[in-house]
């Protein structure tokens, strides 16, 4: 399958990009970022509040098959601009690491396609790397969740 | 998943990096290496140490000399390094896309 999504992370450095082109018009694109129900679908987690608005906070948990939290983070919104841009902290809660700042611009490319750039800015580039290194285990945990599912259904 | 670590590390600095840039097209002796930088000698030996250890630098015995050469298996590891998170983000967003197209505005 043709690789639609790019991450861009330099060594040495705090940040990286992350490039991503949709077969989607930009309304609908921000809306899938804007929209609880919708977010809590393609991020696969609850999400127990957002406040699209300057100063609006956010908060997502994730639960796993027998209700204990696997995953909390939460944030504020520092700029929350339809179909244009979002800025936003992210914070994962119990973890090593500390709040990174997010910007997400969304550019219409045509009338049926839209562009995300998201520029997540790290402590430092400990962090980062650190944060690069997390899908590994969570790749796992989402695998063993999957299997209790499957299992459950027999 | 240490050794991972060692290597990512041993990016992150500046003159390692460009000492791979350097050995890159061909290979080099530490002499040679060490022209290239105002660093002292030593400084570069240790550079070079750090990143044979971690195998992105290989050497190799040409008569009397040591030769430096990049090790590109290595850097090929480094890149798949962030693939698990791309392919995290690639599949949200592969889920983002088709939740969109299905998409029907209430009325």
């Amino acid at each position: 399958m043709e690789r639609k999504t790019k991450v861009n992370a330099e060594a040495g450095k705090q940040d990286l990009v992350i490039t991503r082109e949709f077969d989607l018009p930009l309304e609908l694109l921000f809306k899938a970022h804007a929209t609880p129900e919708i977010i809590a679908q393609w991020m696969g987690t609850q999400v127990l509040k957002l406040e699209g608005k300057k100063h609006g906070g956010w908060q997502f948990e994730t639960k796993d098959g027998q209700g204990n939290v696997v995953f909390k983070a939460n944030g504020v919104f520092h700029e929350f601009i339809p179909n244009q841009q979002i800025i936003r902290t992210f914070e994962m809660e119990n973890a090593p690491f500390g709040p990174q700042l997010e910007f997400l611009k969304f550019e219409k490319l045509t009338d049926d396609t839209s562009k995300l750039t998201m520029h997540v800015v790290y402590r430092s580039g400990e962090d980062r790397d650190q944060v690069l290194k997390m899908p590994f285990e969570y790749g796992i945990n989402m695998a063993h969740d999957r299997l209790q599912e499957v299992v459950r259904n027999l | 998943m240490n050794l991972r670590r060692d290597v990512f590390q041993a990016i992150a600095d500046p003159t390692r990096r460009a000492i791979l840039v350097l050995v890159a097209t061909h290979s080099m002796t530490a002499g040679a290496i060490a022209a290239n930088f105002d660093t002292a000698r030593p400084t570069v030996s240790k550079h070079l140490q750090i990143l044979t250890e971690c195998e992105l630098l290989k050497q190799e015995q040409n008569g009397r000399e040591i030769l430096y050469h990049l090790n590109p298996q290595k850097m090929k590891e480094i890149a798949d390094f962030i693939e698990p998170f791309r392919q995290l983000w690639d599949d949200r967003f592969n889920k983002l896309e088709d939740i969109m197209k299905q998409y029907k505005p209430k009325k």
